[in-house]
């Protein structure tokens, strides 16, 4: 027998199977480990998620609120005209509505001292808000008005603690005296943190006044902008995967849009935002900056998601229905259209909630056609101008406020990313209802 | 009295590899496996028979506790190897498996090269300390195998290229080579042609000089053929167990005999 | 076609053996002017070293999680973890751009920066390879395992059995049979995940910087090909000098190397599928 010259190798001494031998002991130390590893991979995983949730929040969620002074201010007829007749009558309204404040100082028993230029930097200048109220409501004249006014983005940032009593340095933009007369302001009441509503209605402002900066414009700008996705990438996408799925002969032709399709997925979208600038602006003279444009490049980008899911929930649709239509006479066409779309409806509408989610949150394409910087003046004047009239995105706006270079708008990104991220999370449980209640086995 | 009762039992227990008592097996709410007592001899080839789905390859895989792998699986009763209970806790089932070796229906080499596959059990429990060890071990493994002369030439070609009975028989290698003292077979054969069965079969044979081999298989002429005590299972209960000559030829049950005359199953 | 009409237009301008070779990248902003050097390579150097720090962040962890999920973890904790891990991938990219810039960045810098814990001074601003390469990579955290994930699973369970059968443990079997047969899929998702990672913009935008280097400090600033091309084409430049033009040529080679890369991945990746099918 050939066994017979082999030398057995000696082998471990029998252990009885209730105890482990040192080596099993070693395997499964090396087991416990392996496992540990996995532990920590996803551990690691999640604490990042978390990390960056909580450091949305905490620096986002200040964007929210905005400290502002509230005065009761009563103008009369006589200072109206006053006021008009003077060659400075912005000033000459903040005079009036200095003595306003100081008197509402002294009435509370607070005898803070303070002079004009205190006031314009706690304030900005308040001139210019009141009169435009007061030329707009001239009925108003002699009745008291109450105002809420913001406070400067230094004044709100020590409201919030960006801004501390140690680290101010005085400057022509704020003073440590100021604060002072902050804090007494506060103590009366006068000065308090409200809800910021103009940040999530209002357009961008001007990069010296971050106080200002809203996010509303942009969102109507990535609303326009995601109707053209929907109205573009939708019936295209759905043709298409309906031609491939149902009627396409399996060839090579077919074979090779079929990759192309899943490589088309995986273009960086950068490129997508060259190929947008070069068409649509440079060739197509298409408006700069506008929505239609931002919504042409982003329903490139999401075709390919929604190609791939539709042709996916139509292959969902068993084989047995389509004969079954065509068994009792439907035409093919019949067959597709009234029998396999209603069913394979509810995994597209998800697949394109998803793609829309995904491409609004689409930055770097936009940045090429234009939709960063000082764009988002204003609201669209109608919904045709909502198309063409330049605007930013919601993202867009976001990379604009980062890239600023005073650190108040950083908070204002932040607070950004929070309504994008609502949005969004809002999109992807709606895709998540539909996929649960329409959820068919067949 | 009592000590001569015991004595006696120690005698019939020396040839019993395996005793298996009451074994239940649940798979969720369904009970696969019905109050099950079996003893399984050494250096003998034991073989499982019964129609699809009745508890045969279930009640193969609890012997080398492969069912632990599957979570739903709840296995009841006492299985001893040798006398030690093997579903106690101290157990480790990493070094059960490693005495009690398997094979599967479908022949499945790693995705390594033959002498890859052969030395994987051997270098995972360490069982040889160099190079020069383990070439005997896988040489002496293939030749167990009844494969060498096929694949002598070629030991670092993968093992999937191989045709279907030289990887069922490259796995029965595999299994050999870690040492085991029991090897179970879960129908080695149905994946394969009839020489491969052939060879295979001859190849139990000659196992079962060293080890207790079961082997489960739908086939009753190979059950007749290799075997020398039968189990015949059905819907979950052993029906009967014997003498292989004695099942086929003289079966007790009614269901046995509906059985092997092919009137169920 | 409009992509090739203007790098070709590009190329008109400027020889592209400069283009490919020139080790320098520094654009006159005069506009016109034969004074700038364009080269391609210390801005395709700069990104596949942040893509390469991606992938180390993105690989093992991204690797280890899907082994865990697919192999170890409870249905509930799979039901749990692998939505929350999947969060990661939803999260648009201009939120990791800020998450480098105003808060990874900070942090590195108060770690290896001047004056820092570990009381040494590598990193000089926040901006850095490193910002740019660890948030990226959390990014592709999701990305690599939700693939392998896939991959791991398709490696047939009668694998797995024959090496238990064998007695090996679960770790034995996973790094000993189930990943050597998963190999050529996962090698395929790490090439899908570089892809993404080389194509990605807005967390270089923000994190990386701007100045274009050959360095091998990880903690130094550097900008990507991506980077480029939004700092070229954003704002009012005049789409016929070279200074425009050369973003053009820098979209065309990036969609060039991200195709490349996808096509052999899709590849390996098909091929793989098909052999357990």
């Amino acid at each position: 027998m050939t066994d017979a010259t082999i030398t057995p190798v000696p082998s471990p001494p029998k252990t009885p199977l209730t105890e482990a031998d040192p080596r099993t002991k070693k395997r499964n130390a090396a087991e416990k480990r392996f496992q540990y590893y996995g532990i920590a991979a996803i551990a690691v995983g999640l604490f990042f998620l978390i990390v960056l949730m909580v450091s949305i929040v905490r620096s986002g969620l200040p964007a929210f609120t905005q400290a502002v002074v509230s005065v009761d201010f009563t103008l009369t007829e006589e200072q109206y005209d006053e006021a008009e007749a003077q060659l400075f009558k912005t000033a000459a309204y903040q005079s009036y509505f200095n003595a306003v404040l100081r008197e509402e100082l002294r009435e509370r028993g607070l005898d803070v001292d303070f002079d004009e230029a205190a006031i314009e930097r706690i304030l900005g200048k308040t001139g210019g808000t009141l009169r435009e109220f007061f030329r707009a409501n001239e009925d108003q004249l002699g009745q008291p008005v109450s105002f809420e006014l913001s406070a400067s983005s230094r004044v709100d940032g020590y409201f919030k603690g960006r801004v501390t009593r140690e680290a101010l340095q005085d400057s022509r933009f704020l003073q440590q005296s100021d604060l002072d007369l902050v804090d007494a302001l506060a103590d009366a009441g006068i000065v308090f943190s409200a809800l910021n509503w103009n940040f999530i209605t209002g357009a961008d402002s001007g990069v010296d006044n971050p106080g200002g900066a809203g996010i509303g414009a942009s969102v109507v700008g990535s609303f326009f902008m995601m109707l053209v996705v929907l109205f573009l990438s939708l019936p295209i996408g759905v043709a298409a995967s309906i031609y491939l799925e149902e009627f396409a002969p399996q060839n090579k032709f077919t074979d090779l849009i079929e990759v192309n399709i899943s490589n088309l997925a995986a273009v960086p979208s950068i490129v997508f935002g060259i190929l947008g600038l070069a068409v649509f602006i440079q060739f197509m003279h298409l408006p700069q900056s506008a929505p239609l444009v931002g919504g042409l490049v982003l329903a490139l980008m999401t075709l390919p998601t929604i190609i791939i899911s539709t042709r996916a929930s139509l292959k969902a649709v068993p084989p047995s229905i389509r004969e079954a239509a065509l068994g009792v006479g439907a035409s093919k066409m019949q067959a597709v259209f009234h029998h396999v779309l209603p069913l394979a409806m509810p995994g597209i509408l998800t697949g394109t909630i998803i793609g829309l989610a995904q491409a609004l949150g689409e930055t770097a394409p936009l940045l090429l056609i234009g939709m960063v910087g000082f764009v988002a003046r204003g609201y669209p004047d109608g919904f045709v101008a909502g198309f063409t009239d330049p605007n930013s995105a919601m993202p867009a706006q976001i990379y604009t406020w980062a890239a600023r270079a005073d650190v108040s708008f950083y908070e204002k990104a932040w607070g950004g990313i929070i309504i994008l991220l609502v949005f969004l999370l809002t999109m992807n449980a709606i895709a998540i209802i539909l996929r649960r209640r329409f959820e068919r086995r067949w | 009295m009592d000590d001569q009762r015991i004595i006696e039992r120690t005698t019939v227990m020396k040839d019993i590899k395996i005793a298996a008592t009451n074994v239940n097996v649940f798979y969720g709410d369904t009970h696969a496996i019905k109050d099950v007592s079996v003893g399984i001899e050494d250096k003998a080839v034991t073989a499982f028979i019964g129609p699809s789905g009745c508890g045969k390859s279930t009640f193969l895989r609890c012997l080398n506790r492969m069912n632990d792998t599957i979570d739903i699986a709840r296995i009841e009763g006492k299985i001893e190897l040798d006398g030690e209970d093997i579903y106690d806790k101290r157990v480790d089932p990493v070094q059960l498996r490693a005495k009690v070796g398997m094979v599967f229906q479908k022949p499945n080499p790693f995705p390594k090269s033959i002498y890859d596959n052969v030395a994987y059990g051997p270098r995972i429990h360490g069982l040889s300390r160099n190079k020069a060890e383990l070439d005997e071990i896988v040489e002496k493994s293939l030749r167990r195998g009844a494969i060498w002369n096929e694949v002598k030439d070629r030991l670092d070609q993968p093992g999937t290229g191989l045709s279907g009975g030289q990887q069922q028989r490259l796995c029965i290698a595999r299994a050999v080579a870690t040492e085991p003292e029991v090897l179970l077979m879960d129908e080695p054969c149905s994946a394969l042609d009839p020489i491969a069965t052939a060879q295979i079969e001859e190849l139990i044979d000659d196992l079962k000089q060293r080890y207790s081999v079961v082997i489960v298989t739908h086939s009753m002429q190979q059950a007749a053929r290799v075997s020398q005590k039968t189990a015949f299972f059905h819907l979950g209960d052993l029906v009967e167990y014997g003498e292989t000559g004695h099942i086929f030829t003289n079966p007790e049950d009614s269901r046995t005999e509906s059985y092997i005359t092919g009137r169920i199953g | 076609m409009a992509l090739i009409f203007n790098t070709v237009e590009f190329f008109n301008l400027y020889p592209a053996s400069e283009f490919f070779t020139s080790l320098s990248w520094a654009p006159s902003f005069s506009g016109r002017g034969g004074s700038s050097e364009l080269g391609l390579l210390p801005l395709l150097w700069g990104t596949l070293y942040i893509s390469i720090v991606a992938l180390i962040v993105a690989v093992p962890i991204g690797l280890f999680s899907a082994i865990y999920l697919s192999e170890y973890a409870s249905s509930n904790v799979r039901s749990f973890a692998k939505p929350l891990l999947g969060i990661l991938a939803g999260i648009p990219t201009i939120v990791y751009g800020l998450f480098a810039l105003l808060t990874v960045g900070p942090l590195l810098v108060s770690v290896f920066g001047d004056g820092g814990w570990l009381g040494v001074s590598w990193q000089g601003g926040g901006r850095a390879v490193m910002t740019a390469g660890l948030v990226m990579g959390i990014m592709l955290i999701p990305f690599v395992s939700s693939l392998s994930d896939d991959i791991i699973n398709a490696v047939p369970q009668s694998m797995r059995d024959g090496s238990y059968g064998l007695g090996a443990t679960k770790s034995e079997t996973i790094r000993q049979v189930v990943l050597p047969a998963a190999l050529p899929g996962i090698a395929g998702a790490i090439l899908l995940a570089a892809s993404r990672a080389i194509g990605e913009t807005m967390i270089v935008v923000l994190g990386a910087g701007a100045a274009a280097r050959l360095s091998l400090n990880p903690f130094e600033a550097m900008t990507t090909v991506t980077a480029k091309i939004v700092s070229q084409l954003t704002g009012d430049s005049d789409f016929a000098s070279p200074e425009a033009l050369v973003a053009f040529a820098l979209g065309m080679s990036l969609f060039v190397i991200t195709l490349t890369l996808n096509v052999i991945a899709l590849y390996i990746v098909r091929k793989y599928r098909e052999q357990y099918d």
